[in-house]
This record gives structure tokens, C-alpha cells and sequence, in this order.
């Protein structure tokens, strides 16, 4: 086991070399602004900053933005709807990346307090894609005076853009030397923009890396400075293809320097119950996480086994749940060979669940990179399943190897793994072979020509190139080359409204199969991640649960994103009495926490109905934001097949037993029945009951969350939240009539 | 190594050493800001206390990510409160639960075997003890 007692400090980089980097540094522009301090968690200022004509303006942000979207989340929607029309794609100069932290981000005293949410419209669905990300730059980018942060614009140039609290100045430089990779890059200007060691923790960096200039999955690194290890860290904003869009504006890297991080910068409402609540919350961690689920040794790849165990790890593209192999990458060999243990693995402060692991000075074989010795972040639970098990890739070191590249080059983890996953199985079923792969053998668990695709789309090159278009792409590409059928890939291809997959097999989850067809954004876990709740502690047995669940969740959960938090201190680490609970898998005492928190920051007594209401009104003007630009409809959010059920023969055969039982249990065949069916024949029945039972599902979902059965939400719906505003109607009217509704 | 060391046998509960440690650091006699804690505890009918004592254990450092809780040459741990961001995990994860969190001030304090408590503790059950 490695302890952080060990683990030698990181080299820094030489004066020398900051010093050449400085002097070429080109200043283009620079503004003063005046910074406002928070009050209750608000500046009520947003930043836009226009690359293309380096123009950086402060505003304020109405009261009625500011009741209605809350913040995070809600402020990056309502933002970035003001600058696109549905005409608007990716790379349209209007597109705007939106940022905010959220009122209660930047807190220091509970778990989880510092999340940024990042909102633009995607390269990879055409529609708003948000993402949440730890890291210092949200919470520092409201202690230098700003709520939100729009990005505008296209430069001509790579430039850096710096706001510094410190002397209150915006700026536009040129910084040549600087290196693209984000792990370098963060590096280098965490150093030249802090004046000494101590002052590196008060500098923040945003940064791409080298692949995000030419991948849809281009995602955004947060940094935040490790002072134990002497490093750089960073976190992923990783969904959707910020990255790309990022690299489009030819924004280099984004650098907040604040002056320090006090305990009460937001100049909360109430003090004493924030500090009552955290100390609480910390107590309760350092007691309960050993027992529980060792958030704070392994990280949220502590899951792995127990995922298998229920065939919910998605190995080989989803094909099947489980594989020996898992037994190679559980918590305990993470834990003796490679994750540092006993440091202080927060990505913001306050967060003792730390569950930001890492694995120190570790050796990198191959890439541009090889044979130096670098802090590699996690893996997550999504990274480790989606980098390994997904590609029939076992190995602890190759997984790792592969999570540094992906961070580095700007590439999101779960879309890099889910799309190689699909190549895999591409080339597995001669769609792919090496010819037209430029060499690679994509067979499963062939790690060395995984990383060495990754190397070619860090490269632009070869294959590389397809690789970069994400699988909703490479999908319509392999059937325009003749290569492969575009029915049969649309079955097993895991990507919905153009999104990639996360790394849970939903077969046996109808939960989860809606908790990825039904999101706002795509198939991602974070707005619905029912899968525990469901398939391993069965708290939402009925369907009537499953279907309540669907309509809850979402938008509990999207309220962690109008805050600023991370939803994991909700219910990975849970009080030791929380069974005797009347509803355990609410967690009931951290959702008293969190409405405790709100009130101390905000002063605003709340209770959890107005909780969901604040999302729901978020949430539904996502949806329609999303019809608005063309992706938000009952047919988008149809799943392909995989997520549902067996695609192929030998995926069928693996659990023929379950299959064969649940038609007679669940399909209504007699026993005889199934017996004397061929494969093809229950393979076929299979599929009409569960496709049925996923529309069924919707049926019972939409009219929940007030939508028409089209998935369009309703007028009266909207006028029950006070968001009858004339833009939405205007989008959802026409809709209607055609309804009839 | 200094440390405040306890002797519980010696322990007649009088909580003098709490008040004490208030007082010197927050100018109150309330116990709940004292960096040592006297659990009152009935066996048999009689009282016998357990003394929570801050024996330098180091947890407090561990946990902070701001890395502003260090050991001094006398291996006492010592928060640099200018650079502390008032976290409270240092708090929260105490084994003794002897931390002081105020909401009267940003930062949390710990125990600095100052010897206060122990030059009012009438029987000896603490003392300070360097090797």
C-alpha cells in the first residue's frame, strides 16, 4: 500500500523555463472592473467575455433570473438560450460555453460545495449539453466577483484569458510556449500566475488539451493545487463536447487568481448552522466511510465488484454485465497497488468524502509522454468501467495509462470508452478490420492500439479522425462506406440524441433504462442514477415506483446542479441509522443538511417541495430548450436496444436462463411455450416485451412530470411553475395544437 | 515530543481544566470551547470521568487539504490560521472531539500543550509531558 507519506513531492517546473514563458506572453487587451463582493451566496454579476472581439463586460443578472434560475445550471441555461437560436450548432460563433458555480458552491464547511456547471450546445447532440465539475475555478470565479461567466466569441488566435481578483483585471494574452496538454498546461500557468508556492492554491486553471481540437467528446479540465503532493490536479467537466467548443473559440486556457480562500467569502445568511452542519456531516464520514463504502481509500470505483455481481458492469460494449477479469480491478488491488492512501483527496475544500483519488508518479509506457513519471486522477468508477471492462480491458496500469491520456488530451472518459467499446465491437463483427482501421487491431482488451488510437486523434490523424466524430457519427459513416448496417448498429451503438453511454448496463434496471432514454441531455447518469436504488437494494420494486422515481429524481437531482453541488455526499456515505429511516434511500438527515445549508447561505427557508420546484422549473425549460433546437421529442428519447435488452445470440445465451424465466414471469408465455421457441423466436419476444415495456414506461413518466405523451410539457404545467414565459410557449404551442392538447 | 498526557484514575471531574482553556483562548468558561473534554461518567454510583485530551496524534493534518495544520519542532501540531480556510474537517474528524470550532471566528483552534489546564488541575490527572 502507498501512503501519501511516501509519495515524494512533485518536481517543479524551473525558473528558467517560467521565465521564458512569461517573456513571450502577449498581452492583447486588458479591463478593470470593479469587484463585487458576495452577499448570501450572490454577486448577482455575470462576466461575458467576447473572444473574438477580446471584449470583457460586466452586467447584472436580474431579479427574475436570479428567482426563477437560482443559479449553476439554471443561470447556464437561461444564458446560453439568450445567445443561440435553433439555428445555432457547436461551432456557430454565437454558441456560448456558460459557467456558474452555484449559490451555496464555495462554502467550506460541508462535502461536495464546489461544483461548476458548464453549459453549450453540443458537438456531439445538437442540443444544450450541461456537465459538472469540481476543481477551484467556480467558487474562485465568484470570490473575483462574478455568478456566471459567458464565453462568446472566436478568436483569431490561441489566448489565455485571466481574471485576476487580485489587482481586478480582466486579461487577453498570448502564451505560445505553453504546452496544449492539459496536465502541463495547468501546470505551467498555475506557476506563472502564483507568486510563490503558497500561492499556487489561489490560482485556478481551465484548460482542454491536445485532442479537443479536433474530437466531439473535447471535455474541459478544472485544476485545483495539490500543496501535499506539490502538483496540479484536475477534474473533468467531461459530458458533451465542452472541450471542443472550447478549443473552437481558440481559448488556450482560462486563469482565475483570487487573493485567498476564507471560510466565509459567500458572507453567508447564518454562520453558526453552516459550521453545525459540516462538522456534523465530517463526523459522520469519519465514522461511517471504513464501514460503508471507503469512499475516502478507493473512490467511487469501489463499485466495480459489487456492479458485476449484478451484471451491471457494461463489459464488452454492454454485451454483458460481468466478467472474471473485474476480479483484477477491485477496490482491494486499486487500493494495495495504486491509489495513494491517507491523503486529503478533496477537489474542494471542505469535501472529507475525498474521493478524488490518485495514483502518484505513475509510469507512462507509451504517447509523448512516455517514461515520465505523472499524478494520474482517480480512475472514477465511470473511467475504470468505461476504459476497461467496456473494451475487455482488465489491467489496473493500462486503465490507468489510458485515463491519464484522456485527461491530458481533453477527452471525456466515458465517451472515449463507450465509443472505443463500440469500435471493439465493430471490429469484432467485421465492420471494422485492420485495413480500415490504418493497422490498429481493435480486438478486445488490446490496450496498446487503444491508446495508440487515442495517440492518433491527440494527432488528427488516420483513423484517429473517424474516431473523433463519436459513435452517432461513426455510425451513419460505417453504413455510408458500405461497411456495416445501420439498423444493427443503431441496436448496439450506446449513444442517445448523439451522447455516449455511461458505464451502467441497464438491462435489468427498467429504471435505468428511463433514467438514461428520459434525460434532458442524453444517456448519462447523473440526472436519474436509479440503478442502485433499483437493481441492487430494490427500494423501487413497482412499476408505479420506477415510474415516480422517473419523475422525482431528475429533479432532485438537477437541484444539486442549481447549487453548486456534488451529489455524491448525498447517499454514497450515509448516517449509521439511516435504515430505521421511514425513507432510506432519500437519505432524509442530508436532505435536512442540504435544506440547511440553502437557508444559512441564502437565508431562505425552503422545505423539499420547493426544492423540486426550483429544478423543475429548470428542468423544463431544458426540455424545451432542447425542442427548440430540434432534439426534444418521445422519438429522442428512444433507446437502442442494448440498453434494454440481448442484441445477439451469444448475448441472449449468457442469461438464457433469465431470459427464458422472465418470459414466462413477466411476458406471459406458459413454460411449454418457451420451451419449444427457438432461439431467434424468445430472442424476438423478448425484445417486443421489453420495447414495449420501455414505452409503457414512458406512458406512465410524461403525464408525472407534466408532459403531453409527445414528451412536450404542458402550458398548464408550465403556468403552475411560473414558467409561462412567452418564449417557452412560443416554442411548445404549435406542438400542442398538434397534439391537440 | 510534547504532549498533554492523563492520568484517569487521578480525574475527580471538577472540569477546572476545561474552564481554564476556555478562558484562556475564548474568554468564556464554556466548556464546549475548551480543547479538553471531561466525559462525566457514573460507575458504581461514583463519578469517574474520562479526560479527552488532544495527544498529538496528527489526524487534524491528515485530513486538511489546505495542508495549514503542521507539527513544530516539539511535535505539537499547530494550525497557520492565516492560511486556514475554515473547512472544519480537522474538527469533525478528531478522535478525541477535543477541537474548538466557534462561530465567532473563521478558524477552528486545537490544543497546543500550552500546560494551562494542567497548572489548574488539582490532582494531576494532566500534565505535560515532553520526550
Amino acid at each position: 500500500m502507498i501512503h501519501i507519506c511516501d509519495v515524494p513531492r512533485y518536481h517543479a517546473i524551473s525558473e528558467d523555463e517560467l521565465k521564458q514563458m512569461r517573456e513571450k506572453h502577449v498581452l492583447l487587451r486588458s479591463f478593470s472592473y470593479e469587484k463585487t463582493p458576495l452577499e448570501r451566496g450572490y454577486t448577482d454579476k455575470i462576466l461575458t467575455v467576447d473572444l473574438g472581439a477580446k471584449e470583457a463586460v460586466v452586467s447584472d443578472i436580474p431579479a427574475e433570473v436570479k428567482e426563477k434560475f437560482i443559479g449553476g445550471k439554471g443561470y447556464c441555461l437561461r444564458y446560453l438560450w439568450d445567445a443561440v437560436n435553433p439555428s445555432t450548432r457547436w461551432d456557430s460563433p454565437e454558441n456560448e460555453i456558460v459557467m456558474s458555480a452555484g449559490p451555496i458552491a464555495g462554502i467550506t464547511q460541508y462535502g461536495g460545495t464546489g461544483k461548476t456547471l458548464i453549459c453549450t450546445i453540443s458537438p456531439l447532440t445538437d442540443i444544450p449539453v450541461d456537465s459538472n465539475v469540481g476543481g477551484f475555478f467556480g467558487p474562485y470565479l465568484k470570490f473575483a466577483g462574478f455568478d456566471a461567466l459567458e464565453l462568446k466569441g472566436k478568436s483569431e488566435t490561441d489566448v489565455i484569458v485571466v481574471i485576476d481578483a487580485t489587482t481586478g483585471t480582466i486579461t487577453f494574452e498570448e502564451a505560445p510556449l505553453e504546452h496544449f496538454d492539459a496536465h502541463v498546461l495547468c501546470e505551467e500557468l498555475t506557476s506563472l500566475y502564483a507568486k510563490d508556492e503558497k500561492d499556487k492554491m489561489n490560482v485556478a486553471v481551465v484548460a482542454a488539451g491536445s485532442a479537443a481540437d479536433y474530437c466531439n467528446m473535447g471535455m474541459l479540465n478544472f485544476s485545483f493545487y495539490d500543496p501535499r503532493r506539490g502538483v496540479t490536479r484536475l477534474k473533468q467537466a467531461g459530458r458533451g463536447g465542452i472541450g471542443r467548443v472550447f478549443r473552437d473559440k481558440r481559448i488556450k486556457a482560462l486563469v482565475c487568481r483570487i487573493d485567498g480562500v476564507k471560510a466565509n467569502l459567500n458572507h453567508v445568511a447564518d454562520i453558526g448552522l453552516i459550521n453545525k452542519t459540516g462538522v456534523k456531516f465530517h463526523r459522520e464520514i469519519a465514522n461511517n466511510d471504513i464501514h460503508q463504502n471507503d469512499m475516502r481509500g478507493v473512490g467511487t470505483a469501489y463499485s466495480l465488484r459489487t456492479l458485476a455481481d449484478y451484471d451491471i458492469v457494461p463489459t464488452n460494449n454492454f454485451k454483458f454485465g460481468d466478467a472474471p477479469g473485474i476480479d483484477e480491478m477491485t477496490a482491494a488491488v486499486f487500493k494495495k497497488d495504486w491509489l495513494t492512501q491517507g491523503a486529503a483527496d478533496g477537489c474542494w475544500y471542505g469535501c472529507s468524502m475525498a474521493c478524488a483519488k490518485a495514483s502518484d508518479h505513475f509510469l507512462l509506457k507509451t504517447g509523448p509522454y512516455k517514461g515520465q513519471r505523472v499524478c494520474v486522477d482517480g480512475p472514477e468508477y465511470e473511467s475504470a468501467a468505461g476504459l476497461g471492462p467496456a473494451c475487455g480491458i482488465y489491467n489496473p496500469q493500462e486503465v490507468l495509462e489510458i485515463n491519464f491520456y484522456c485527461d491530458t488530451y481533453g477527452l471525456d472518459t466515458i465517451s472515449y470508452g463507450t465509443m472505443t467499446a463500440f469500435l471493439m465491437e465493430c471490429y469484432e463483427r467485421g465492420i471494422l478490420n485492420r485495413e480500415r482501421t490504418g493497422g490498429l487491431d481493435l480486438s478486445w482488451g488490446n490496450a496498446a492500439d487503444d491508446l495508440e488510437l487515442m495517440h492518433r486523434m491527440a494527432r488528427n490523424e488516420g483513423f484517429g479522425k473517424i474516431a473523433a466524430l463519436g459513435i452517432h457519427k461513426q455510425k451513419a459513416y460505417f453504413a455510408e462506406m458500405g461497411w456495416g448496417d445501420l439498423a444493427e448498429m443503431n441496436d448496439f451503438g450506446m449513444e442517445q440524441k448523439g451522447l455516449e453511454y455511461s458505464e451502467y448496463s441497464a438491462k435489468e434496471s427498467l429504471a435505468q433504462q428511463g433514467g438514461y432514454g428520459l434525460t434532458n441531455k442524453g444517456p448519462q447518469h447523473d440526472e436519474a442514477w436509479l440503478i442502485f436504488m433499483d437493481q441492487v437494494n430494490n427500494q423501487i420494486p413497482t412499476f408505479e415506483d420506477k415510474a415516480e422515481a422517473l419523475y422525482f429524481y431528475p429533479m432532485f437531482r438537477t437541484w444539486f446542479g442549481l447549487m453548486g453541488l456534488c451529489k455524491l455526499p448525498w447517499n454514497d456515505i450515509v448516517p449509521a441509522d439511516n435504515a430505521l429511516t421511514d425513507d432510506p434511500k432519500m437519505v432524509p438527515e442530508h436532505v435536512e443538511n442540504y435544506l440547511n445549508l440553502y437557508y444559512g447561505v441564502t437565508g431562505k427557508r425552503i422545505d423539499t417541495k420547493e426544492m423540486i420546484r426550483q429544478s423543475e422549473r429548470v428542468y423544463n425549460f431544458q426540455r424545451i430548450f432542447n425542442i427548440r433546437m430540434g432534439k426534444g421529442l418521445r422519438a429522442d428519447d428512444a433507446i437502442p436496444y442494448r440498453s434494454a435488452g440481448p442484441v445477439f445470440e451469444d448475448e441472449y445465451l449468457w442469461r438464457e436462463e433469465r431470459y427464458d424465466t422472465q418470459l414466462v414471469e413477466l411476458a406471459g408465455y406458459t413454460p411449454e411455450q418457451v420451451k419449444s421457441m427457438s432461439l431467434q423466436e424468445r430472442m424476438a419476444a423478448t425484445r417486443k416485451f421489453r420495447e414495449a415495456r420501455y414505452q409503457t414506461l414512458i406512458d406512465a413518466v410524461y403525464p408525472k412530470r407534466g408532459w403531453t405523451l409527445n414528451g412536450v410539457p404542458t402550458v398548464e404545467h408550465l403556468r403552475e411553475l411560473g414558467m409561462d414565459l412567452p418564449e417557452l410557449l412560443e416554442v411548445i404551442e404549435p406542438l400542442l395544437a398538434k397534439e391537440g392538447v | 515530543m510534547k504532549r498533554l498526557i492523563k492520568d484517569e484514575s487521578l480525574c475527580i471531574g471538577c472540569h477546572q481544566c476545561e474552564a481554564a482553556c476556555a478562558e484562556a483562548y475564548y474568554k468564556t468558561s464554556d466548556p464546549a470551547f475548551a480543547c479538553i473534554r471531561i466525559e462525566d461518567r457514573e460507575i458504581d454510583g461514583k463519578n469517574r470521568p474520562i479526560i479527552h485530551v488532544c495527544d498529538q496524534c496528527g489526524k487534524c493534518a491528515e485530513v486538511c487539504n489546505s495542508c495549514v495544520i503542521q507539527a513544530n519542532p516539539g511535535g505539537v501540531y499547530m494550525i497557520r490560521k492565516k492560511d486556514c480556510v475554515g473547512c472544519l474537517m480537522c474538527v469533525g474528524f478528531c478522535p478525541e472531539q477535543v477541537m474548538v470550532q466557534s462561530d465567532e471566528r473563521l478558524e477552528p483552534s486545537k490544543c497546543t500543550a500550552c500546560g494551562i489546564c494542567a497548572k489548574v488541575c488539582p490532582t494531576g490527572a494532566i500534565r505535560i509531558a515532553e520526550d
